[in-house]
């Protein structure tokens, strides 16, 4: 059973960070930062690969999924343990990827290959690969398990797949240089930031239309240096995160009136964000000043910034 | 939403007559448009510098073809496809002719680099009057001033933007006294009455100027020729004009006062430079690299602009319909993603292409401009080169 070996090892575990913790991947200096959320500090730093960028959570925490694109692979990290326990066959150049909800399938954007990468994360063997546009970036897998998208950052398209039979279904240009794109959780809505365009998109699952274009106005800041890359959905559905990149805020939407409801002011050229598993707390990265904020989603304010590595890029936050 | 059918067979019937002799032939798509390139080999090139042989063969035409593979890698979701057509045209050879030539066999989109005078002439040809010509090679700012036509769109940057934005980096870094160093050709002459025109709008100062009138190698021969003409009272730069490449690399280190060399040597200011990774930069260098082999140039980065920018304007329209292209390239919502961070377009009242300029010495990009703290009212790229209100074009 895995949950108890996953247990026990827990208890094994001489680290301290019992409680939630978070991973922070740093893209230039080849590590991981562990953070313990009770204290918000950083307690350990792990080596891994060469130029780690996007990582994320299997279901049950137990394992670290890590995209070492200058390694050509994505690393699996033992949460228990921290250590690399092996390596799944990525495609050239993995940047960021999604689980499919079955928690077995990974979909990975190969940047350099113009494809995507669908790996099986039990037999550690692709399952498929599946060509799209220049530039491969954001990855999401709809809820239901039946759909994945691609945002092609030089084609500027969403590419609509079969998630079952790993086809391309259809594709939708978009604004410039889409980066991230995440779907609701009811799988109606799919958002998607385009980082050269400097807007958030709504785009609707079932026509693959884009129905609505989100701008951002920061008093200061030129509207083309507002580069829009992660996005974070609160659980209820309510509230939508967007990371503005060398702005340096963070943006709140509303996600029924579709309007900015506050900008808070992170660190500089914020990327990507997770909230922790009470969704109390949302993370950020921001790679220039080297550190991440801490932002009290109630209230939305910034509370705390803890240093970590050189450019952290990816974020995933542990039970 | 898919392109209309009707779009698409009136599209298809007016590339069906185009005669697709293209270097990379491409499958039949619903709907092909063909991009063509046109290139004039100058007649006495100036020998390269040995660290940069071999000299290129190719340079302005792998841009393109890199273009066109990208706008294909685009088309094949939209069913669109674009070919590639190249005609290199020797010394004195007849632009004109050869765009007439293009038009008739149904081309719209023409990539040149041609000398300015000769681009000039071909353009004002009445057969060239339906063909957009993207100048990739001609940095005159005569082209985007008296000599302008409607038909051409500048995506090299010109002589003023590339010396306003070396002003702006030096003028932010306080170094405003420079002592100017100018070749002998007509180009170095245009690009020193570019840098004079810059220092008064930014408000640096020349103290000196200086011809460079050795014409021997002095490579070999160096016996302080460069220590002799910097010494010259004081000055914060040097700043050379040598576009041929003839003696602007020997004042570096050699100058009679410890200062930095910029302009066409030392410190450049470029569209594109072999060490710019920002803004997945990287991704097209290395996708050049795969292709043509060697490092991209700013003449490569000009003519992907032009290909890519038919192709941009065709998947935003999903049309290959060659006149909604040409007026959606030169409308002000056109955007341009040219890995620099922001989206580009050109400017209305010369058809140059608004775009940040990169300074950068040979292994390091140091800034890009425009930079912080040069406003303008409507966009900070219009900081470099000719503004709205004091250009001389009057688009015919």
């Amino acid at each position: 059973m895995r949950l108890a070996l996953t247990a026990a090892a827990l208890i094994l575990s001489s680290l301290p960070a019992l409680a939630q913790t978070a991973y922070v991947s740093n893209e230039k200096d080849n590590t991981i930062s562990v953070i313990d959320i009770k204290t918000l500090a950083v307690v350990k730093t792990v080596k891994v690969g060469r130029r780690p960028r996007g990582i994320l959570l299997s279901p049950d925490g137990s394992k670290l999924y890590i995209c070492a694109s200058d390694s050509d692979a994505i690393q699996v990290m033992d949460t228990a343990t921290l250590a690399i326990t092996h390596n799944l066959p990525s495609g050239e150049d993995p940047e960021q990827f999604a689980l499919a909800p079955d928690g077995r399938h990974l979909f990975v954007a190969n940047e350099n290959d113009a494809t995507v990468t669908i790996i099986d994360t039990q037999t550690r063997q692709v399952a498929g690969q599946v060509d799209v546009g220049i530039e491969p970036e954001g990855m999401a897998v709809s809820p239901d398990g039946k759909l994945a998208v691609n945002t092609s950052e030089t084609t500027n398209m969403v590419h609509w797949m079969d998630a079952v039979h790993l086809t391309l279904i259809d594709s939708t240009p978009v604004a410039p240089r889409p980066r991230y794109a995440i779907f609701e959780r009811d799988g109606k809505r799919l958002w998607v930031t385009s980082e050269v365009g400097g807007v958030l998109q709504v785009l609707d699952v079932a026509s693959h239309r884009v129905f609505d274009t989100i701008h951002f106005e920061i008093p200061g800041v030129p509207r083309d240096k507002i580069n829009p890359v992660g996005i974070r959905l609160t659980r209820d559905g309510k509230l939508v995160f967007v990371a503005l990149g060398p702005a340096n805020h963070v943006a709140v939407v509303d996600a029924h009136t579709l309007k900015v409801i506050k900008y808070l002011l992170v660190g500089r050229r914020v990327w990507q964000m997770a909230f922790t598993p009470d969704l109390s707390l949302l993370l950020t990265t921001n790679g220039v000043s080297g550190d991440v904020s801490v932002i009290d989603v109630a209230r939305l304010e910034v509370i705390k910034s803890i240093p970590v590595g050189r450019y952290p890029w990816g974020v995933a936050v542990r039970p | 939403m898919r392109p209309t059918r009707l779009a698409v067979i009136v599209a298809a019937l007016l590339a069906a007559w185009t005669a697709p002799a293209s270097a990379d032939p491409i499958p039949a798509a619903a709907s092909e448009l063909t991009i063509a390139w046109l290139g004039m080999r100058p007649a006495d090139p100036p020998e390269p510098a040995f660290i940069d042989r071999p000299a290129p063969t190719d340079e302005g035409l792998a841009g393109l073809r890199l273009a066109v593979s990208d706008d294909n890698a685009s088309g094949r979701f939209m069913h669109q496809s674009f070919g590639l057509e190249a005609e290199w045209l020797p010394p004195g050879g007849d632009a004109a002719a050869a765009l007439r030539r293009l038009a008739a066999a149904g081309v719209r989109f023409v990539v040149a680099d041609l000398p300015a005078a000769v681009l000039a002439k071909a353009a004002a040809d009445p057969a060239a009057a339906a063909v957009t010509i993207f100048n990739a090679g001609a940095p005159d700012d005569v082209l985007r001033n008296r000599d302008c036509r409607a038909n051409v769109l500048h995506t090299l940057p010109s002589r003023a933007m590339l010396a306003d934005a070396l002003a702006q980096y030096l003028v932010k870094k306080t170094w405003t006294r420079w002592l100017l160093v100018t070749g002998p050709t007509a180009g170095d002459q245009a690009y020193a009455a570019a840098i004079r025109h810059a220092a008064a709008k930014f408000g640096a100062r020349l103290v000196g100027e200086k011809s460079w009138t050795y014409t021997r190698d002095s490579r070999h021969t160096a016996t302080g020729e460069v220590a002799a003409l910097t010494q010259d009272g004081d000055y914060d730069v040097v700043v050379v004009a040598d576009e041929a490449g003839d003696f602007g690399d020997l004042v570096p280190y050699d100058t009679w006062l410890p200062r930095p060399v910029a302009g066409t040597q030392g410190l450049v200011s470029a569209a594109w430079h072999p060490a710019y990774s920002a803004w997945a930069a990287a991704q097209l260098q290395e996708r050049f690299r795969g292709q043509a082999h060697r490092a991209m140039t700013a003449k490569d980065y000009a003519a992907w602009e032009g290909g890519r920018a038919v192709g941009e304007a065709a998947m935003r329209l999903r049309s290959t319909d060659p006149v909604s292209i040409a007026r959606a390239i030169r409308s002000d919502d056109f955007a341009l993603p040219a890995y620099k961070g922001r989206t580009l377009s050109f400017r209305s009242w010369d058809g140059q292409l608004r775009q940040p300029i990169l300074i950068a010495w040979a292994r390091n990009v140091v800034s890009v401009a425009p930079e912080d703290g040069f406003l303008h009212p409507v966009t900070d790229l219009d900081t470099l080169g000719t503004d709205k209100g004091e250009s001389k074009c009057v688009l015919h």
